[in-house]
C-alpha cells in the first residue's frame, strides 16, 4: 500500500444471504483513496453505499476480495483489532445522528476519549476544542432532545472529530437536514478537511453534498460506475 | 467510564428507575412471603404447643398411649416433685401441670332442675399461683368476651359459644359431671366467672377452663395431673434440642415395664404434629422456591427487554471502538448495581411491611371456620435472619442472569446489524 493511501479495495465482493438465495450487494469493487481526500460514494438507494462504508469502517467484512484501511486488512481483523482500528483512527457520522439521548453534548463528544483512556484535563480541552470548531460552546450541557436536527448533527461531527481520526465516514449526513443546515455542516467539514487533513468518505445521493465533493465515485448495482475528480474551480459554492 | 455509566443509569429512568422498581417489588414480595410463611408455620406450631402439646410433654406411658381418651385414671401422681425435678434439670423450659378431662356441664334452674346440658372439654391449668404463666400463654385475658378472669377457687371460664348454647351468663352456677381419677362419678359446682373466645373452632365449641386445684378437687386427683408440659423460655420450638431433652429424660425409663413410669415426648413426637411440622416445612420451602422462580422469570424478562431496547446505543458505542467484551461487562455491572439497589430497597420495604404485620397481625379467623386443627386466627409474619438475604436471590441473581442472556444478542449480531435495528 502506497504511503499516501488510506484505503485500498481490491476485487471486493459482498454477498448477503437472502433466505435460500443470495444477494450480491457489492461486486468486484476496486478503489483506492489517498490521505486527505474529500470523496463521496454516490448512487441511488440500494446501490451498496452503506454496505461499502460499513466494510471500510470495519463494522462488516467482505465476502471475498480485500479492503485495506490504514494498512490493515478488514477481513482478517479479529473483533478486538477491528474495535482498536475504529477507536483510534475512525470517526462515524450517521444520517440519524445516533447521539446518546440521556447524555449531554459534552458527554456525547467525550465518549470516544473515554474509550481511549485520555486523562480528564486533556479530555476536557479536546472536547471544548471540538465543540468550538462546530460552534456548540453554548450547548455544552444540553441534551440531544433539546437540540435541533442541525445542532444534533454538529454534535455528531464533533464526536467523530474530537479524537482527530485519520478517516471520517459519513453516511447520508444531510438526509435529515434542511438546506441551510446542510451547507453549514458541509462547510465545517470542508474546513476540518483542510485544516486537520482529515480524510472524509461520504455515502450520499444529496446534490448539496455532491457539490462539495472533490472526488465522486458513482455506484450502481453494487459496482463502481464512474470515478471522477473535480477540478478545484468547480468545487464549493 | 464509570461516571459515564452511572450518569447513563441515573439520567435514563427506564434504565434505572423502572428496573429498580420491578426488582424492588419482586424482592419485597419474596421477603414478605418468607416472613409470612415462617410466621404462619411458627404460629401454628406455637398455638398447638401452647394449648395442647407443649414443646415437650411428660405423661405416664399408659396415658400417652391412650391420650385421646383423656384417661385420668392413668395420670401421674406426685406431680409437684416431678415438676421441681424437671425445672431443675431443664431450666431452659417453663414447666406446668395440666389436667384434661371430659364431662357434662349441667345448668340448673331456680328449682335445681336441669335447664340445659352439654358435653364439655375441660382443662385444669394453673390460673391462680402468682408465678404461673399459663393464663398469659393461652392468651386468656385477651380472649375474655363477657365477665372476668378467674380470681378465686370455685370459679371457671367457659367458651363463649358454648355458654350461648347453654344460655349461661357470667355469675351463674353450673355443675360439672365427670368421673374421678378412680373411676367413680363426680359432681362439682362452680361459678362461671367469664366467657372466652379463642377464635379456634376446636376450643370454642365446648371448652371450660378452671384452676388446676379445682380440677384436682373435682376429679379427686390430689397432686396428680394428666400431663406436665414444658415450653422453651425463648418462645420458639427447637426440635433438635427438644428431641435431645426427651431422649435424656427417657433413657432411665426405657426398660421400665411399669405403665405408670413417665415418658417425655417432644412436640413432633406427639400425634400428627410431627407430620404437620414436616409438612409446613416442605410447603414453605416449596412456596418460596416457586415464588423465587416466578420472580426470577419476571426479572429476567425485564433485563431482557431493557437490553433489547438499547441495541441502538450499543451499535453506536461499538462503532466508536468499544469492544464487545467491555460493553457486555458494563451491562453486567449496571445490572449488578440495579439488582443490589432493587434488592436493598425491596428488602427494606418487605421487612418494614413484615414487621408491621408481625406487630398487628391479619385476621383470618373467617377462613379457618370449622377446622378441627388449631390454626392461628390471625396471621403474623415472623422475621428471621433469612429475610435479610433471601430477596437477593431473585433480585440480584435474576437481574444479572437476565442481562447476561439479553446481552448475548450483542455477540450474535454483526455490529452493522445493530445499526439496522437502530435506524429502523
Ligand atoms: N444485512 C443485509 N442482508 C440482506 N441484504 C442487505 C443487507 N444489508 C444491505 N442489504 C441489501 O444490499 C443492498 C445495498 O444496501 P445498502 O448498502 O444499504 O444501499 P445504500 O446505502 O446504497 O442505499 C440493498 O438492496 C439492501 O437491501
Ligand atoms: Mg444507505
Amino acid at each position: 500500500m502506497d504511503k499516501n493511501e488510506i484505503i485500498q479495495i481490491k476485487e471486493l465482493k459482498k454477498i448477503f444471504p437472502m433466505g435460500k438465495s443470495e444477494f450480491t450487494a457489492l461486486n468486484d469493487i476496486n478503489l483506492s483513496l489517498g490521505k486527505g481526500e474529500f470523496t463521496g460514494l454516490i448512487g441511488p438507494s440500494g446501490s451498496g453505499k452503506t454496505t461499502l462504508l460499513n466494510i471500510v469502517g470495519s463494522l462488516d467484512t467482505p465476502t471475498s476480495g480485500e479492503a485495506w484501511v490504514l494498512d490493515q486488512s478488514i477481513g482478517k481483523l479479529t473483533a478486538k483489532e477491528a474495535a482498536q482500528l475504529r477507536k483510534k483512527n475512525l470517526g462515524f457520522i450517521f444520517q440519524s445522528y445516533n447521539l446518546l439521548a440521556v447524555h449531554n453534548v459534552f458527554e456525547n463528544v467525550e465518549f470516544p476519549l473515554l474509550l481511549l483512556k485520555i486523562g480528564a484535563a486533556e479530555r476536557r480541552k479536546m472536547v471544548m476544542d471540538a465543540l468550538e470548531w462546530l460552534g456548540l460552546t453554548d450547548k455544552v450541557r444540553s441534551k440531544p432532545p433539546q437540540l435541533s436536527g442541525g445542532e444534533c448533527q454538529r454534535v455528531a461531527i464533533a464526536r467523530a472529530m474530537v479524537k482527530r481520526p485519520s478517516l471520517v465516514l459519513a453516511d447520508e449526513p444531510t438526509a435529515n437536514l434542511d438546506a441551510a443546515n446542510s451547507h453549514h455542516i458541509l462547510q465545517t467539514m470542508v474546513k476540518l478537511n483542510e485544516e486537520l487533513k482529515t480524510t472524509f468518505l461520504f455515502a450520499t445521493h444529496d446534490e448539496k453534498v455532491i457539490g462539495y465533493l472533490k472526488r465522486k465515485i458513482y455506484l450502481f448495482d453494487g459496482k463502481v460506475a464512474k470515478d471522477e475528480w473535480v477540478t478545484s474551480n468547480q468545487t464549493a459554492k | 467510564m464509570t461516571r459515564f455509566l452511572l450518569k447513563g443509569l441515573f439520567y435514563d429512568k427506564s434504565r434505572s428507575r423502572l428496573p429498580i422498581i420491578v426488582v424492588a417489588v419482586g424482592v419485597m414480595l419474596t421477603v414478605f412471603m418468607n416472613a409470612y410463611i415462617t410466621g404462619f408455620m411458627g404460629d401454628t406450631i406455637e398455638m398447638n404447643a401452647r394449648f395442647t402439646h407443649g414443646h415437650l410433654k411428660v405423661m405416664t406411658k399408659a396415658y400417652a398411649e391412650n391420650e385421646g381418651q383423656l384417661p385420668n385414671d392413668l395420670a401421674m401422681t406426685e406431680v409437684s416433685a416431678l415438676k421441681e425435678e424437671l425445672s431443675g434439670r431443664f431450666p431452659e423450659l417453663d414447666w406446668a401441670a395440666r389436667i384434661h378431662f371430659g364431662g357434662l356441664v349441667d345448668v340448673p334452674d331456680e328449682q335445681g332442675e336441669t335447664r340445659s346440658q352439654g358435653p364439655a372439654a375441660g382443662m385444669g391449668i394453673d390460673l391462680l399461683s402468682p408465678e404461673s404463666r399459663e393464663a398469659e400463654r393461652l392468651n386468656i385475658r385477651e380472649s375474655i368476651v363477657r365477665g372476668r378472669m378467674v380470681q378465686n377457687p370455685g370459679e371457671a371460664l367457659m367458651a363463649d359459644q358454648f355458654s350461648q348454647k347453654l344460655k349461661v351468663n357470667p355469675g351463674d352456677e353450673v355443675t360439672l359431671i365427670g368421673s374421678t381419677m378412680h373411676g367413680s362419678m363426680s359432681m362439682y359446682n362452680f361459678k362461671v366467672a367469664g366467657t372466652v373466645s379463642f377464635g379456634t373452632e376446636a376450643l370454642d365449641r365446648g371448652s371450660i377452663i378452671l384452676d388446676i386445684e379445682d380440677a384436682r378437687l373435682a376429679l379427686d386427683m390430689y397432686d396428680a395431673a394428666g400431663e406436665l408440659i414444658g415450653l422453651f423460655k425463648t418462645g420458639f420450638y427447637d426440635d433438635t434440642h427438644a428431641m435431645e431433652i426427651a431422649r435424656e429424660f427417657n433413657t432411665p425409663f426405657e426398660t421400665d415395664g411399669n405403665e405408670y413410669a413417665p415418658v417425655m415426648k417432644s412436640l413432633t413426637q406427639q400425634g400428627s404434629m410431627g407430620q404437620l411440622v414436616k409438612m409446613l416445612d416442605v410447603w414453605s420451602v416449596y412456596i418460596i422456591a416457586v415464588f423465587i422462580l416466578a420472580m426470577a422469570l419476571v426479572l429476567w424478562n425485564a433485563g431482557l427487554l431493557g437490553g433489547l431496547r438499547r441495541y441502538g446505543e450499543f451499535g453506536v458505542r461499538l462503532a466508536m471502538g468499544e469492544e464487545k467484551n467491555h460493553l457486555y461487562r458494563t451491562l453486567i455491572y449496571e445490572s449488578i448495581f440495579i439488582g443490589i439497589a432493587g434488592a436493598i430497597i425491596g428488602t427494606s420495604i418487605g421487612l418494614l411491611f413484615a414487621a408491621w404485620v408481625q406487630e398487628k397481625g391479619i385476621n383470618i379467623s373467617g377462613l379457618m371456620e370449622g377446622s378441627a386443627m388449631m390454626y392461628p386466627s390471625a396471621i403474623r409474619t415472623r422475621i428471621t435472619p433469612a429475610d435479610y438475604y433471601i430477596g437477593f436471590i431473585p433480585g440480584l441473581f435474576s437481574t444479572v442472569v437476565g442481562t447476561m442472556l439479553a446481552g448475548i444478542g450483542i455477540y450474535k449480531r454483526k455490529t452493522s446489524q445493530l445499526f439496522k435495528e437502530l435506524e429502523a
